[in-house]
């Protein structure tokens, strides 16, 4: 049964469920190496990015902003292009200049790309920095859209559109911005059970996995170097994981005939399954015993579990990319998904198994929730207010994530990553199971007996 | 209409700034200072705008524009209210593609219409911003046909992001509440008294307001609105019948003092809540003016037996702080007119102050702060580049920055001990009982174990 997908002609959007495509952009670009991001726009644009950023991350946030004001909208902003490129090659040093579009200056409708070589030729100033254009109007998609944009102009302007000779132990990791930092690590390590080294791209794990560095940097502090985009075309395979990432894969794949596979979040047992299969066929060997460990531990994971997620009703809410696994997590342990949102409308969400899935908002997600009587809500951190309305249990996932600490290290893929969301998932519905028997009789902890 | 209103904004004549500048720089106005392409930081002026009202706690707050502007900033500050809790839904028109090719407002009719009939506010507020500007759109035109249509204020907010800073936003956000709230309603004459006050450029972040309404409820000074610190629209409405007005935060909302004192004639006096002397002056300031409009003159004395009592009280509970946070160097990194209002806070605590930063600040805010620090001018310093910053921080020429969000992990990743006293801290600092919370607070910071632990090098960069 496929999920009908539900487009309401709302006017106001409440509680909005999305963050920005150029914020998706300028999040990609810092998992490049000694990256700057440039937003071309009005500097507002910027410090919110920034700010969330930063409160998400628990990082500092090296983002700039072309600076405009009305006048140099309606005129043309191709000077402040040109004056803030120059000024953050002078002070910041940085290797690459990501520039994203805004609202604002798609709006008037400039073609800021095909000016870059102008621009990089009259300044001497620019020679040694690469410089890169996504164009991501605010008002078309959201955070993974902004991101996907970025991904594919990085590939168009740094991947050599060439076969190189392949190199059997490499593959490319394509990740979408549903992955952590921790997520990206998670990836590397399975990889490299099979014998594979992985380049990432863009990699996060590099740059804002929350590490001290012994000297100040004004950039990004790791991530994909410019180098590493050049031997793209040598890697035996490419995964792109999430299906946001199916066009940067193809461009890729063009560019350079590696193959590309599309893979789900590997969120979820068979989900992860595909991971391995996928690396056993590339790799050509077989499961290390590591893993098949793995794969047991989370198939009693979700033994354990599923006492406690069947029958439930839980209302998800998440970035496609994200939406699907967690979808399949939820139904796959006996839980039912009455209401279902996500940011915009893909292909993918006819495969979420629920009946019906909304493009909408938090304001979405809180209704539903209450006339469904929820027992879960699943999103990002601003469903804490629906949570508090409502008197029903967040679990957070997704970004933004303002209120919690460690965001950047929580692991959700591999068999590792699934085994531990299952149970932390779990754990909050036991929670609220010991909330209902202390409220009828009183007798609160008889199930909380340390087992 | 907006190029009238930017032009009055600047020339603000009780604006500290303003006076100081040449007829020239006059002209630039207050909205391209600080833009420099490439090094600029900063928010927009519809932020300052939504900062100055969206502490108006029971209205709808509708952000006219695609989705960076509401979807990446909703729900992010900590003004703190006493009840209704509508102002910390997000509204926004997330306007689409199509939208920007047809036009945005018959959306932006249809949006309120529906804000009003799901969550029945006392007002929608309204905000443009820059794409929806950019295509034309008269949100001013749409809210008067929805004011005039639902029977409800629908109230334009002028400020798109790309006019200036957030500085000029919180201006316009005052022009706004002055065109439209202030002085459309009369209380009853019955329940206008001379202890009536108002105070304008309040917040009420982290609930700070909680730190003095009962300081001024012992007064029987009652806050007929907060400008818009935990604000009802009613209230709003009615505010022009206060009798004095305090303003806060240096020259943020300065219009809205001068011309209430301009058309109601309610005088007003600029103030600060922060530090102990700062408070007591305020609450003398504040009891003096209602004096002088008719409240009974006990109320001087009345004041000044409260301000003993209290600072003494406040003393004894800072004292075991004060002597575990003598001597230790503050890198004061804020502006406005923080940059002296808290150092004489901090001198209180016999901390030095190495630097304070005099970004934002006015000239007067400048003076008061060479004063304070003993017209040393090497420690008023304009923007610290963050290289030097981290230098500064991990050569221990501090032990702890006070700062905003922004540098948070410059001083962190330099190991240093921070403390945030912008927008987004996470605790209240007003009045007495605020200043005993920072002093412990800066006490937990800098006294943490924790230091220790993370500037040891690991065990195998220890040469032997
Ligand atoms: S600068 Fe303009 S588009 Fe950007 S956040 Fe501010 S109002 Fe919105």
């Amino acid at each position: 049964m496929n999920a009908a997908v539900l487009t309401p002609r709302k006017a106001a959007s409440v509680n909005p469920l999305k963050s920005s495509a150029p914020l998706g952009a300028a999040m990609a670009y810092l998992g490049m190496a000694e990256c700057q991001p440039l937003f071309h726009g009005s500097q507002g644009c910027t410090a919110f990015a920034m700010v969330l950023m930063v409160r998400h991350f628990r990082e500092a946030i090296p983002v700039q902003t072309t600076a405009m004001n009305e006048i140099s909208t309606i005129l043309g902003g191709m000077d402040h292009v040109e004056q803030a490129l120059v000024t953050i090659a002078t002070r910041a040093k940085p290797k690459l200049i990501g520039i994203c579009s805004t609202g604002l200056t798609e709006t008037r409708g400039e073609d800021v790309g095909p000016e870059l070589k102008i621009l990089k030729a009259r300044n001497p100033e620019l020679a040694d920095v690469g410089v890169v254009f996504a164009a991501t109007p605010d008002y078309a998609g959201g955070l993974q859209e902004g991101w996907a944009i970025a991904v594919t102009a990085l590939i168009e302007a740094f991947v050599p559109a060439e076969k190189l000779p392949t190199d059997r132990d490499q593959i490319t990791i394509l990740a979408s911005s549903a992955l952590t930092p921790g997520d990206i690590d998670e990836l590397r390590d399975i990889t490299e059970a099979f014998g594979l080294s992985a380049i990432v791209l863009p990699d996060l794990s590099g740059s804002l996995d929350g590490h001290v560095p012994d000297a100040y940097q004004g950039t990004s502090y790791g991530g994909t170097t410019l180098e590493d985009m050049r031997r793209l075309g040598a890697s035996a395979a490419t995964l792109a994981f999430g299906a946001s990432l199916r066009r940067p894969a193809e461009v890729l794949e063009a560019r350079t005939g590696v193959p590309s596979r599309v893979l789900d979040l590997p969120l979820g047992l068979e989900a992860a399954d595909a991971l391995i299969v996928a690396l056993t066929e590339i790799s050509g060997r077989p499961v290390p015993n590591r893993l098949r460990r793995q794969r047991s531990q989370v198939v009693d994971a979700l033994l354990d579990s599923h006492f406690y997620y069947g029958g439930k009703s839980v209302a998800l809410a998440a970035e496609p990319d994200l939406l699907l696994p967690w979808a399949r997590l939820f139904a796959g342990l006996g839980a039912e998904l009455p209401v279902v949102i996500s940011t915009v409308n893909t292909p993918e969400l006819a495969a979420v198994p629920a009946a019906s899935v909304t493009v909408g908002d938090l304001e979405d997600l809180e209704h539903g929730a209450a006339e469904a009587r929820c027992d879960l809500l699943v999103t990002h951190a601003h469903g804490r207010q629906a949570s508090a309305r409502l008197g029903i249990p967040l679990y957070r996932m997704g970004f933004p994530m303002f209120d919690r600490v460690g965001n950047q290290h929580r692991v959700s893929v591999g068999y590792r990553g699934t085994r531990d969301r299952v149970f932390e998932v779990a754990n909050l519905f036991l929670e609220s199971l010991d909330h209902e028997h202390e409220g009828e009789d009183g007798h609160a902890g008889s199930h909380t007996a340390p087992g | 209409m907006l190029k009238d209103k930017l032009a009055d904004v600047f020339n603000e004549p009780d604006c500290a700034t303003n006076q100081a500048k040449s007829a020239a720089d006059k002209k630039k106005g207050c909205a391209i200072k600080g833009l420099q392409p490439g090094a600029a930081a900063g928010g927009c002026a519809f932020d300052g705008a939504k900062i100055a009202l969206q502490p108006v706690v029971d209205v709808a707050h509708l952000v006219h524009g695609p989705i960076a502007c509401e979807g990446n900033a909703w729900d992010n500050r900590h003004s703190g209210s006493s009840g209704p809790q509508l102002y910390r839904m997000g509204f926004t028109t997330d306007l689409t593609e199509l939208d920007v090719i047809h036009g945005g407002e018959k959306k932006l009719w249809k949006a309120i219409k529906e804000i009003i009939a799901k969550y029945d506010p006392p007002a929608v507020f309204v905000y443009q911003t820059c794409v929806p500007a950019l295509i034309g759109d008269d949100v001013k035109k749409v809210c008067m046909v929805a004011t005039e249509k639902l029977g409800i204020p629908v109230i334009p907010v002028d400020a798109p992001g790309f006019v200036g800073s957030k500085n000029l936003g919180n201006k316009l956000a005052g022009e706004t509440l002055l065109d439209y709230v202030i002085g459309t309603a009369e209380p009853d004459p019955d329940d206008i008294r001379p202890t009536d006050i108002n105070l304008i450029g309040e917040y009420n972040l982290v609930g700070e307001l909680g730190q003095i309404i009962p300081l001024l409820d012992e007064l029987g000074i009652r806050i007929r609105a907060g400008i818009t610190g935990d604000a009802r629209y009613r209230d709003l409405t009615m505010c022009h019948r206060a009798s004095v007005n305090m303003l806060l935060c240096g020259q943020a909302m300065i219009n809205v003092a001068r011309k209430m004192q301009e058309r109601w004639g309610i005088p007003y006096f600029e103030g600060s809540f922060y530090g102990i002397e700062d408070t007591s002056a305020a609450l003398r300031n504040m009891a003096a003016l209602c004096v002088q409009q008719g409240a009974a003159p006990d109320l001087i004395e009345r004041t000044d037996a409260l301000i003993a009592r209290e600072e003494a009280r406040c003393w004894d509970r800072i004292r075991p702080h004060a002597d575990r946070l003598k001597g230790r160097k503050v890198l004061l990194y804020t502006g406005g007119h923080k940059t002296w209002s808290v150092v004489s806070a901090l001198h209180e605590m016999g901390m030095e102050v190495v630097r304070t930063s005099v970004r934002k600040a006015t000239e007067t805010d400048k003076a008061k702060a060479l004063d304070l620090m003993e017209g040393n001018e090497d420690a008023l310093v304009q923007a610290i580049p963050n290289p030097e910053m981290y230098r500064m921080l991990r050569e221990g020429e501090a032990d702890i920055m006070l700062s905003g969000g922004r540098t948070q992990f410059v001083a962190l990743k330099a190991r240093t001990a921070w403390l945030d006293i912008n927008q987004e801290r996470l605790y209240a600092y007003a009045g007495y009982d605020g200043m005993v919370e920072l002093v412990k607070r800066m006490d937990l910071a800098v006294n943490n174990p924790v230091w220790a632990q993370v500037r040891a090098p690991a065990p195998w960069e220890v040469s032997p």
